[in-house]
């Protein structure tokens, strides 16, 4: 049985040798080497990751997207929930509701980078018209707080009905007597839905803010195509910073970046990945 | 009471409204603006075309760039979806039914493959292309994105066979079938759900990845995600073509969900998606 085990395996283990081992093994063979331009490698030890650690640039696009994907969960979070539970239970607007909800995490993230550039643009977007007639002169070129508010804002758009299915299909696994039950004890709203949504409500919040965060972390091609990072340095996350040392071929200062980039995702993947098998269980043994 | 109750439902559904308006109108926008001539874009804005044209469209599906590029992304998706399913099938079964050594940490392992950034394969991949010639081809980026959509594949997968009892297997056995007919004949109708669910999300995530799309090809194998970034910041950006191409990425993505919608629902009840 053991050995057939890994027979199964062994096509796609084969496969993720090429794409995820080999790759790997050379961006940890090259982040100890200066290498720029085509030029011989040398062998520079740990200095490279000295470098990056000292980089104000590194640090801050790091701090950047610390702070960009705090946001994303603070707003996303909180919106999923109480638009899921604003949503009508049962009857006719159901599935017209899900089907308006599934349409945004459909679209590629190109694609989304090019609706909101038709938005934004300073001579034909109706966002900046908008605030015109706010008195607030919007310039998604200009302004950091601007360009930086801009991209929070597609993300927002793009993936808060992903929270919101997740919450509504979390919702309807709630029986109504809990809710009966509740009320019978006069409890107010508020602690209702502290005490009797909330926790049922745990284990897809969870699964949700693991993709949620796992996936701003990486935010990549919204900023390419909307600010190109800028301006300046104010939307230039992680992803992007590190593309960029890698195009101006800086290889192993990329790859020492990178490295460290792929231990803050290892580390917060295990932490998560330890506590959505926690609750997996604990939902497992009360039912 | 009931008035109390009749308020909050008014309350919720002027809720619903703003927000699915803000939801949509974006979307609505770029419909509106594909049907436009260039000069209504720049010259005003309007809720309706003036004129409705589709022009734009016309101009994409006779521009041999576009076309091949729709072809390349085509092409490259459907051989790395054909070749995540056929790989991924018998390892999640793998790790759906027998237990062996390391198998936890294995399973660990290939997620955290879906967790990482792109970024961090771009240079090996160039590096290692190049070498082995398969630098800006189909089956290059096929592969390339296997990296992210075997694990994603495997872990819906053995979430679908796990609910598939064992006493399946093992009536099977028992009356004497052979392994390769249980399998082919009784299991993999029985997972069909999961491997549309499975099918669909290694599609989509194919069809917008633009990390390693764009890096790893140059000419033969652009995909339509990297002849639209191309097509923004050249002077006198054409916003009306840009709106219709991406009116028409949107188009596989919402053919494939059409076909597999009630697979899907069950993939969202068993909170993997």
């Amino acid at each position: 049985m053991k050995n057939r085990a890994w027979l199964f395996l062994l096509p796609a283990l084969a496969f993720m040798a090429v794409s995820a081992i080999i790759p790997l093994v050379t961006v940890i063979n090259y982040s100890q080497n200066y290498i720029f331009a085509g030029s011989m490698p040398t062998f520079v030890g740990l200095e490279n990751f000295v470098e990056v650690l000292q980089d104000p640039q590194f640090l801050g696009s790091i701090g950047r997207q610390f702070i960009f994907t705090f946001l994303v969960l603070l707003i996303e979070v909180p919106l999923g929930i109480i638009i899921a539970l604003a949503m009508p239970k049962k009857g006719n607007w159901v599935p017209l509701n899900l089907v308006l909800l599934g349409i945004p995490l459909l679209i590629p993230y190109n694609v989304v980078g090019i609706i909101w550039r038709l938005f934004t643009q300073s001579d034909v977007g109706i966002v900046p018209a908008a605030f015109n007639g706010l008195n607030y002169a919007y310039n998604v070129t200009l302004n950091s707080g601007d360009a930086f508010f801009t991209i929070l804002t597609v993300d927002v758009w793009h993936w808060t009905p992903l929270l919101i299915l997740l919450s509504y299909a979390g919702l309807q696994a709630i029986p109504n007597a809990y809710y009966r039950a509740a009320a019978i004890d006069g409890a107010s709203k508020w602690s209702t839905f502290k005490y009797v949504t909330l926790p049922k409500l745990r284990t897809v919040l969870t699964i949700g803010i693991l993709l949620r965060f796992m996936d701003s972390f990486k935010i990549y091609s919204e900023p390419l195509l909307l600010t190109g990072g800028g301006p300046g340095t104010a939307t230039t996350f992680l992803s992007l910073f590190i593309s960029r040392k890698a195009e101006s071929y800086e290889l192993g200062y990329a790859s020492a970046a990178s490295l460290i980039y792929f231990f803050i995702v290892l580390v917060m993947s295990y932490i998560f990945f330890q506590f959505i098998s926690r609750v997996g269980r604990g939902v497992h043994d009360e039912g | 009471m009931m008035k109390d109750k009749k308020d909050k439902r008014i309350g919720a559904t002027i809720l619903l409204i703003i927000y699915f308006t803000i939801l949509i109108f974006p979307i609505y926008w770029m419909v509106n603006t594909s049907l436009k001539y260039d000069e209504e874009i720049l010259s005003s804005m309007t809720f309706f075309p003036r004129e409705i044209t589709f022009k734009n469209y016309e101009q994409i599906f006779t521009s041999e760039l576009w076309m091949e590029s729709f072809a390349n992304s085509l092409i490259y998706v459907f051989m790395n979806v054909a070749i995540t399913i056929v790989v991924s099938v018998p390892a999640a079964y793998a790790f759906s039914r027998w237990n062996f050594r390391g198998d936890k940490h294995l399973f660990f392992w290939l997620i955290t493959n879906r967790m990482a950034p792109a970024v961090i394969f771009m240079i090996p991949f160039t590096q290692l292309y190049n070498n082995l010639g398969l630098f800006d081809t189909h089956i290059g980026v096929s592969i390339a994105h296997l990296l992210f959509n075997i694990p994603l594949a495997i872990w819906i997968l053995e979430g679908f066979m796990s609910g598939i009892p064992k006493e399946i297997d093992e009536t099977a056995f028992v009356d004497g079938y052979p392994f390769h007919k249980f399998f082919f004949k009784i299991f993999l109708p029985l997972v069909k759900q999961g491997i549309g669910v499975a099918a669909f999300l290694c599609f989509t995530f194919s069809w917008v990845e633009l990390i390693l799309a764009k890096t790893l090809t140059i000419t033969d194998a652009k995909p339509v995600v990297v002849t639209l970034t191309v097509g923004i910041g050249a002077e006198g950006v054409k916003w009306g073509l840009l709106a219709a191409a991406g009116v028409l990425t949107i188009v596989p993505g919402a053919l494939v969900v059409y076909f597999v919608r009630n697979y899907l629902a069950k993939g969202f009840a068993l909170g993997r998606v």
